[in-house]
This record gives C-alpha cells, structure tokens and sequence, in this order.
C-alpha cells in the first residue's frame, strides 16, 4: 500500500507471542530504505480514570486486573501503596515474607512463560524460521522433554501463588497492611516436595539462555541494540531487591544518575510524555529531560544496577554476565534473555530459602498505624519497575490515582528497537515474513507486557505497517 | 500444519484476547501438561500464542477473551463468529465486560483526560491526546460480546478456572453438553 505522501507502508498486526494488544508500521521510501518504523499501542481502558471513587481496600483487587500475565506486581504493588494509608508499610515478618513468596512465585512463572511458551521458538528454530512450528507446540514437538520442564516450571510457580493467594490468577492474598493468610505446614511441605527439582531445572534453563548469548554474540551483539540508560530498585546495600528498595539509574557507562531515591517522591525523578500516535506513553528521567532520559527496565536493567544478588547461584551467573562487557552494563538487547534467566534462578533460590523460614507459617498477619491520604507502591515487576499512585479523600474513596506500568518505561527502547532491527534487516530487501519476524524478536526480548502498558487494562496484537516517505501505509504484513 | 494422508483432519481451536487482560488465556495455559494431550487431538489456529495471524481455516471452536472497546475489537470478534462453529465467551470480560466496563458510567473524554493531561507524571505542554489513524476508535461503551454477536457457551470466571476450561472443551470436542458442575461456575 502506498500512503500519501509516497512512502509503502507495511504493517505487522496483531503483534504475537507478546502480552497485549499492539503493531508496528514501518514506511519505505521509493528506494525502499526504510524511513520510519513504529511501535504503537492499540488499546485504552482508562483505568486511572475509572477506579476513582472506589475504595481504597479494592486497589489490590481491582487493578490485578489490569494484567493476567503479571497480575501479582499489580496486587503486592497496589498493596504497597494502600499499606501506607492505613499507616502499615512496616509490615509483619510474615505478613512480608509471604508477600516475597508469592512474588518469587510471580517471576518463576512469568520469566518461565516468556522464555519457554513464547520465545524459545525464536531461539531454538531461528527468527526466521517456519511460522508453524514458531509456537510452544512446535518446540514440545521437537524437544519434548525441554518444553515439559518449561511448563512445569510455570505450573510451580502458579502453585506458589495458589498458596499464598489463593488462586492462581487474580487471587487476594495482600490487603491493606499485610495478608490475609499465612503458609501453614501442609502447604509448605507440598511446595518444598518439588523445590530442588525446580532449583535444577531453573540452572538448566540458565544454562541454555547464557550459551544462546555467547555463541551467537556476534550477530547478536548489534540487534536492535543500542547504549542507554537503566532503571532498577535496589536495596540499601545495593543488592539486587524485587520487592522493596531504592530507585537506582545509571548510564550506559555505569555511572550513577540517582541512587537510593526515596519511591515516595517517584514524580520528582520520573516524568512521562504523550505522544499523537500511541496509547503509551514515553516515560523520562526529569533530570536529564525528555530527548536523553529515556531509559530501560526490566531484567537487563536489573542485573546491570545492581552490585550484587544475594544468593550464590544467580549471583555467580551475574559475575558472568557482567563479564560480557568488562563489568560495564550490558547494553545487547538480545541479552535480556539471559539476564531473565539468571532472575529465575534467583527465584527459585529465594522460594527455597522461604520455604524453610518459620515466619511464613507465623500469625501476626496485619500492621497498621497513623492514616494517611496518600501512598505510593513501587517494587520491580519482571518486566521492570512499578509504580502505583494513590490519593484518597475524606471517605476513603481514590480520589487520584498515577500508574507507571514496567513495559511503558521500556517504550522508547522497544521503539528505538524496532526502528534499528527494520533499517538494519528490512532496507532495500524484498520483504518476507521471516524477515517481519525479526521485528518481533526485538519487541519479545523486552517481554512486553502491553495490556500493562494502555495504562487500563488491554491486549497487545502487534502489526508491523511500512509506510512509504509520505507517511502511506505501503503494505500491510499482518502475517498469515 | 496439514494432515498426513489418510489422518483425519483434527478439529481446530482460535483463541483471541479483545478487551481482556490476557488472565483468560493464562488460565487456558494453566491446564499445565495436559495441553500436550490437548495438541493429540485438535489443532491450533490463530491465537495470540502463535504465530498465525490469521484464520487457516475453519474452526470447530473460538474462544473469546474480553469485550469490545474499540472497532477494531468488533471487527476481530465478527470474523470469529464467521469462522466458528462453537463460539465461546471466557470470562467476565467477555460475558459482562467486566472491569473496563467500569468505564461505561463515565464520558470516554474524562477518561482520556486523566490519563493523558492529569496525573503527577504526566508532562504534555501541548495537551495532546494520543488520535492517530494507526490507533483504532474507542467505543462509547465497553459491550459485552454477546451483545456483538450471537455466542454459544459463557463460561464465567475473572479468569474462569483451568479445570473449567478443560471440562469445557473436552465436552465440546466429545460433541456433548459439557459437564461443568455447580462448583466449577463462579462469579469472581
Ligand atoms: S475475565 Fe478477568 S482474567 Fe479474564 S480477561 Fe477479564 S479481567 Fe482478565
């Protein structure tokens, strides 16, 4: 299709083997370079919108359903930001230990989904390889006994939600100042039966993410790569923490743009751009404003802030990594994958060491203090940092509420993605499926979550359009 | 992926999420193993956990995850009750528009409003709101999809659970009523 203005347009709708709803357009210029490419977000729920007016006990409940990938960064993160407004963000031992373990239990089964249900294909197969077989089927039909643990990986961290929310998607557990339930004998010794299994599985798939990375880094190294900024919580001591801690930034370099920031005042680091063609929102470092504030969260983001991760296994895989460029961050997108994997080891470490704490079976379940009206929830998602906002008024209703979800943070880099994967692979070549596939492989690697990311609930199909120099969709790849 | 000769074709299931928050096919994937005993005996069509963006034919089952919010939204769930012959609305979004439904009681505008110019993070001197013709129109109202089209089977749930859907669609493909008892149905 050609657009207006002379461009051809080419479009990959729905995006897939992503969360959410969202597609990419990319235009060609006569010469059929690319001129232009773009990921937009397609869906809008309005939720900081809706949710006014409720109560402010229902935020836990209610904006899980934002996501069902995710939903427990949205309940603990929620729960965080409500805490404080009954005066209960010191929280009970067990009421935050078990609160750990259902997020520990969140990452295993999130990074589990992404790296086996939606990305292995890419990885095993190659990106261009037949769009069949590109599906978690296609890898069970091939490496049976690989896809098996993948999906008993996940389905053990859906257990340890089960447990400590009682169900597995969209359960109850956090409420304001703590849970609602402890970890009683029976449960723990149901979870502990299967944990070192896990343990092994969890260094198995390390192992196969870091080799990925180190036998195809050279042609890994420049894909929809690029130096930036990095956004991670870390804990007082500078430990990797994805529950609670500080907000650290840091260069491309490694040097420290803010460190130990108090998440209460977030909106004085943070702010967030709206653009014309794009639900999403561009989120910034104020300090640096918003051309070179744009920043990357998530896994790679993580492992490159932090100092170190405290538990043996994923902190010996972090000295590894880190060594991919001589202790600098790691700025290959690719890599991703592999960071991911190293915070799954470091789940199920932290699930092992949960499970034989006496507190998690404690019954001090709730905390609470002097009333507030306002509270602000941040913790790390795996797909990046989380923010929830809250004002309430006089009758405990939201009368405000800001949401920064982890994948709008990575908008800018998924863009600038896109755009470096499309010159580099789409410029001048006759275009083919496999070829629009690469532009999805950048897009995965971030593990979007774009029904996060319309800031309301949504759904993410991607389309990729080429557009021609004038701004006319050229084609549409919408792949069958 | 074609039948080998003198293999009966398998019965093909799509799945699509509308304006649903994915937890629905999460809980699709939550049958855990059992989904390798699912792919013996149907085939998957287009689904968001594939690659296939498009209908390969037609499907003896649709599952419909989430309501309509926007045109394009209809349009995917139109061509799902074209392409199907069982179409199945999963969970509370779908059957009732659930929790993006909470928007219906407010103008669309304040919506975008709060959103895109209000907000302690929101810096946006020129008062933009995202309108592009590569985003698609909102609807006044969240529907639910029967209100769309006409739907077969509702299977509440905020997600129905794994063992729902399971019953589900083992009585569908064994072409009876399925079986899901009392406890198995619940509004949450
Ligand atoms: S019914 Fe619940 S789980 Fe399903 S899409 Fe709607 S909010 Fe998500």
């Amino acid at each position: 299709m050609i657009t207006k203005n002379g461009y051809r347009r080419i479009v990959i709708e729905p995006v897939t083997r992503v969360e959410g709803h969202g597609k990419v357009t990319i235009l060609l210029d006569e010469a059929g370079k690319v001129a232009r490419a773009r990921l937009h977000i397609v869906e809008f729920r309005g939720f900081e919108r809706f949710i006014e007016g409720r109560p402010f006990w229902e935020m836990p409940v209610a904006v899980q359903r934002l996501c069902g990938i995710c939903p427990v960064s949205h309940h603990l993160c929620a729960a965080k930001a409500v805490d404080r407004i009954v005066g209960g963000e010191k929280l009970t031992p067990t009421a935050e230990k078990v609160r750990r373990l259902m997020h520990y239990g969140q990452f295993l089964q999130s990074h589990a989904l992404h790296f086996f249900h939606l990305c292995s294909p890419d990885l095993l197969f190659g990106f261009d390889s037949d769009v069949a077989n590109r599906n978690v089927l296609g890898v069970a039909a091939r490496y049976p006994e690989l896809a098996k643990k993948g999906i008993l990986l996940r389905k053990y961290g859906q257990e340890v939600i089960r447990v400590t929310a009682g169900k597995r998607i969209h359960g109850t557990g956090a409420i304001p100042g703590g849970v609602n339930k402890n970890v009683n004998a029976a449960e723990r010794e149901y979870l502990k039966k299967d944990i070192d299994q896990i343990l092994a599985w969890s260094e198995e798939s390390l192992a196969i993410a870091k080799q990925y990375t180190v036998d195809h880094l050279a042609e890994i190294a420049e894909f929809g790569s690029f130096p930036s900024n990095h956004l991670a919580v870390v804990r007082a001591d500078g430990a990797m923490d994805l529950y609670d801690g500080g907000l650290r930034a840091v260069d491309a370099e490694g040097s420290v743009i803010f460190d130990h920031f108090d998440d209460q005042r977030y909106y004085e680091a943070i702010g967030e751009e709206v653009r014309d063609w794009s639900y999403m929102k561009f989120p910034f470092i104020r300090s640096l404003g918003m051309e070179h504030g744009w920043y990357r969260v998530g896994p790679l983001a993580r492992v490159n802030a932090c100092d170190f991760i405290d538990t043996p296994k994923a902190e010996a895989a972090r000295k590894e990594f880190k060594g991919l460029a001589g202790g600098k961050p790691v700025n290959v997108t690719m890599a991703y994958h592999w960071a991911r994997m190293i915070e799954l080891v470091h789940a199920a470490e932290k699930i092992a060491l949960l499970l034989d704490d006496p507190d998690i079976g404690g019954t001090e379940l709730l905390a609470s203090g002097r009333r507030r009206r306002e509270g602000v929830g941040v913790l790390e998602a795996p797909r990046g940092t989380l923010f929830h906002h809250y004002r309430v008024d006089e009758n405990d209703q939201i009368a405000m509420a800001n949401l920064i979800v982890s994948t709008t943070s990575n908008n800018e880099p998924m863009n600038r993605a896109v755009e470096k994967v499309a010159k580099d692979h789409l410029s001048g070549v006759e275009i083919t499926e496999g070829l629009l596939n690469h532009v999805e492989v950048a897009i995965r690697a971030y593990d979007p979550c774009l029904s996060c990311a319309t800031h309301a609930l949504g759904r993410m199909p991607l389309v990729v359009e080429v557009v021609d120099a004038a701004g006319c969709v050229v084609d549409r790849k919408a792949r069958d | 992926m074609s039948a080998r000769p003198g293999e009966r074709q398998k019965p093909k299931i799509a799945t699509v999420s509308l304006a649903g928050c994915f937890g629905c096919h999460m809980s699709i994937l939550d049958i855990d193993e059992r989904i390798l005993d699912l792919a013996k005996v149907v085939e998957f069509s287009r689904s968001p956990i594939n690659d296939l963006k498009k209908f390969d034919g037609r499907c003896a089952v649709g599952i419909v995850e989430g309501g309509c919010a926007n045109e394009e939204n209809v349009e995917v769930l139109r061509e799902f009750r074209r392409k199907c012959d069982i179409l199945v609305s999963l969970g509370d979004c779908a059957t009732m528009g659930g929790i993006p439904a909470l928007r219906n009681s407010i103008p669309l505008s304040e919506c975008l409003e709060t959103a895109y110019l209000d907000g302690p993070t929101v810096v946006n001197p020129l008062g933009r709101i995202p309108s592009d013709e590569e985003i698609p129109l909102l609807l006044d109202k969240v529907y639910p999809c029967h209100e769309i089209v006409k739907i077969d089977l509702f299977l509440p749930g905020c997600p129905p659970s794994a063992e729902a859907i399971f019953s589900a669609l083992t009585g569908i493909l064994g072409k009876s009523r399925p079986d899901l008892p009392y406890e198995l149905l619940k509004y949450d």
